[in-house]
């Protein structure tokens, strides 16, 4: 049985129809006029052959096409777009469907960032009083490695609600290089998660030596395709309407593959797009509506994930503003805007401004993640453990969102109103009220036994102090301690027999052998 | 069923909570098989001594009480063994009596005038029961004269005073100087509760003891040396 995620019954919504198909327009518009610059000359040739306006740009530093995309190759990529893609997994029971039609979420983790975020509990005393000493949680970053991939993996295989993991940090040890990254960075979080996985490619050159690990995993080619254990994100659109020549090869590639894939555009309002809602959404739905194109005409069929990480830009820095409110009225549009053409959504929440753990963090995430999961995005992503944009990853903060998805999980159930449930009660309250003391108390034993209650946040403290963080900790470190199902020796060996540049250490059976 | 088993079924469904047949349980849906009341009745009719049905109750208690420490059982749980063990006192009453056994106190509860808030009350009036007091509540917006009337008449050995709000607990006050009025304040420990007092409170007052809830009064009890108490001991 595949991941049920939740069905959200009455999905929240910021747009009508009539708005919806508004932005349509506008961005069928922009694939025109302005259209797109594309620096991939596979793409301009694709685009070319199947009648787009494709113009070569003179004296421009790189080589670099101008696109006019016509509607009809829009409407037949958006027809032709598979509207159910199945997300599979090392095991089965992990698998997730998503419908575009269907406003469903599965909470994944992500997005790689270069900084891993350790947490310690060093020890003050008080000045006025020496016998008075505390432990303070202090928060040390430091450049992200291969064995903290595989701590995140294997922490995120354990998180309840997690369904499926996106690579959590950049690996930028000593020993790894643009060639071995993205090998290791596979093998590292498939060996360590049941979980679906999904990330991007640093080099296109490697998507062969991945595939192939990924076929030996799901037990060859055809099961492969038949339980896709992997995905890719691409970022081949860069805001303003840009197709990047390196990502968009490897769009194209993975494309011809079939492997599933997330056509993302992450424009900023106020810099890299219209600081107006409508002008930002009409942009990035142009953006990803051409992606959703490309990938159509290279493979027809292939599955492909409508991908938004719209974003706010902040007043004072001009950086990104994941905390700020207008980011979640963003995604929510590209959430209806996916659903409008039925294609399933990847979307984003609980980034935070903050960079550590603590109030503000906790404040901004959950802010998003309930909206946003109120919309039924689907795919949601960057949900877990990030901090300071996407820019820090924090395991506690990882297993202290697990708690959040945990309310919203709760929350979400469908509400059990009906003549049984009302029969019963009514016979409660007619009995309580016939009784001195008037209470209800024994009633909440049979409900509570069957998990009908939710439960209490499961890092508070005892005492009158605030112990979340150390909790947490002693959480994080009970999931690290608890196995997780490596891939089989045998497997494990052909992997490292045959794909180059993967990392002894990362083999789990080398001392065994 | 031998003797034995009897009484280990019945310190068993204290331990499930069990009141009476209709029950569930905790660990299976045990509706259907005797629950406490069933099963004391049934002690009785087997001639089993009052102090072996005692200690099969305290016995239950005690486990129960291990288990919500160690945040396996709820509060629910707690009442739901109390108020199960708490029927079955009121059915061993007559035997108890005629065996001389003394329950292990008598406590009269109210809350006090001004105040209609009573469920803290009432969840230690289930608890208190459960743990082998003979539990007299004189309901809600009780007035101290009507409190003084009872201490001079039953004669109890504690009496808690409940209050909710800010506004009425200085009832509390009013009648332990009733008490002192009457000349009984040192025939009666004293305890209060409610989300409005302190210890601080209990002292300013002269009341014995303050007490956060249903729990922390059982432990006070145990400890409390009142002048009732030291009297009868």
């Amino acid at each position: 049985m595949p991941r049920e995620g939740i069905l959200i019954a009455n999905p929240y919504e910021r747009i009508s129809d009539e708005q919806l198909q508004q932005i349509h327009r506008a961005s069928l518009e922009i694939l025109v006029d302005p259209g797109l610059l594309c620096f991939s000359q596979k793409a301009a040739e694709i685009f070319n052959d199947n009648g787009a306006g494709v113009n070569a740009i003179a004296g421009a530093d790189h080589p670099c096409w101008q696109l006019k995309i016509p509607e009809k190759l829009v409407t037949e990529a958006l027809d032709n777009a598979p509207k159910t893609v199945r997300l599979g997994a090392r095991n089965p029971d992990n698998t997730l469907i998503m419908k575009g039609d269907e406003p469903r979420v599965f909470f994944i983790s992500g997005s790689e960032t270069n900084i891993w975020l350790d947490v310690g509990f060093p020890s003050y005393v008080r000045k006025s009083d020496s016998s008075v000493e505390i432990k303070v949680p202090e928060f040390y970053p430091r450049r992200g490695t291969v064995a903290d991939l595989c701590q995140s993996a294997h922490v995120c295989e354990h998180l309840e609600t997690l369904d499926g993991y996106i690579r959590t940090v950049n690996i930028q040890d000593a020993d790894i290089t643009e060639d071995n990254k993205d090998v290791n960075k596979f093998f590292a979080s498939l060996n360590n998660t049941t979980k679906h996985f999904m990330s991007g490619l640093t080099k296109l050159e490697q998507l062969d030596n991945v595939v192939r690990m990924a076929e030996l995993i799901a037990g060859g080619k055809e099961a492969l395709e038949e339980n896709p254990i992997i995905s890719f994100i691409t970022c081949l659109v860069k805001s303003p309407l840009q197709f990047v020549g390196d990502t968009t090869d490897t769009f194209i590639e993975v494309c011809r593959r079939g492997l599933p894939i997330v056509v993302s555009s992450s424009p900023q309002a106020g810099t890299t797009a219209p600081i107006k809602e409508a002008g930002i959404m009409a942009q990035i739905n142009a953006e990803v509506l051409a992606g959703i194109t490309l990938g159509q005409l290279v493979n027809k069929g292939t599955p492909l994930l409508y991908g938004s990480v719209p974003v706010r830009a902040r007043m004072d820095t001009l950086g990104d503003s994941y905390g700020s409110v207008e980011t979640s009225q963003y995604n929510i549009d590209c959430v209806q805007m996916a659903r409008f053409y039925r294609i399933p959504n990847y979307s984003t929440s609980g980034v935070c401004d903050a960079k550590i753990p603590g109030q503000q963090s906790s404040i901004e995430r959950l802010f998003s993640n309930i909206v946003v999961t109120l919309s039924g995005p689907q795919f949601l992503h960057c949900a877990y453990g990030l901090l300071d944009g996407n820019a820090i990853f924090c395991l506690l903060q990882a297993v202290l969102d697990d708690a959040h998805f945990q309310m919203l999980k709760f929350f979400l159930k469908p509400a059990r109103v009906d003549a049984q449930e009302l029969e019963e009660t009514m016979k409660q309250i007619r009995e309580v009220v016939s009784t001195p003391q008037k209470l209800y108390i024994r009633y909440i034993r049979p409900v509570l036994r069957r998990g009908e209650i939710s439960a209490p946040y499961p890092f508070e403290g005892d005492g009158g102090g605030d112990s979340v963080f150390a909790l947490a900790h002693q959480r994080m470190n009970e999931l690290l301690a608890r196995p997780v199902e490596h891939i089989d020796p045998e497997t494990t060996a052909r992997i490292f027999q045959e794909i180059p540049g993967l990392l002894p250490r990362l083999n789990v059976y080398r001392e065994r052998n | 069923m031998t003797e034995k088993d009897i009484i280990e079924q019945l310190k068993e469904n204290v331990i499930q909570g069990r009141k009476t047949q209709q029950d569930e349980g905790i660990d299976d849906d045990l509706s259907g098989t005797p629950g406490v009341v069933e099963l004391t009745r049934l002690v009785l009719e087997e001639n089993i001594s009052a102090e072996e049905i005692i200690s099969a109750l305290t016995d239950g208690m005690r486990v129960v009480g291990e288990k919500y420490s160690s945040k396996e059982y709820f509060i629910p749980d707690m009442l739901a063994s109390a108020e199960a063990v708490g029927e079955a006192m009121d059915i061993l009453k007559p035997v108890l009596e005629a065996a001389n056994i003394e329950t292990r106190g008598k406590f009269a509860i109210a809350t006090v005038k001004g105040d209609i808030h009573d469920i803290g009350k009432n969840i230690v009036a289930i608890l208190l029961k459960g743990a082998g007091y003979e539990v007299h509540d004189l309901g809600i917006d009780v007035p101290a004269e009507k409190i003084v009337d009872f201490v001079k008449k039953e004669n109890p050995d504690y009496l808690g005073l409940s209050a909710l709000l800010t506004t009425t607990m200085t009832e509390m006050g009013v009648v332990i100087e009733a008490l002192e009025d009457s000349g009984v304040r040192d025939e009666v420990s004293v305890l209060i509760g409610g989300a409005a007092v302190s210890d601080d409170y209990a002292r300013e007052i002269g009341a014995d003891a303050y007490c956060l809830d249903g729990f922390h009064a059982i432990k006070v009890l145990e400890g409390l040396k009142g002048p009732k108490l030291a009297k009868r001991n």
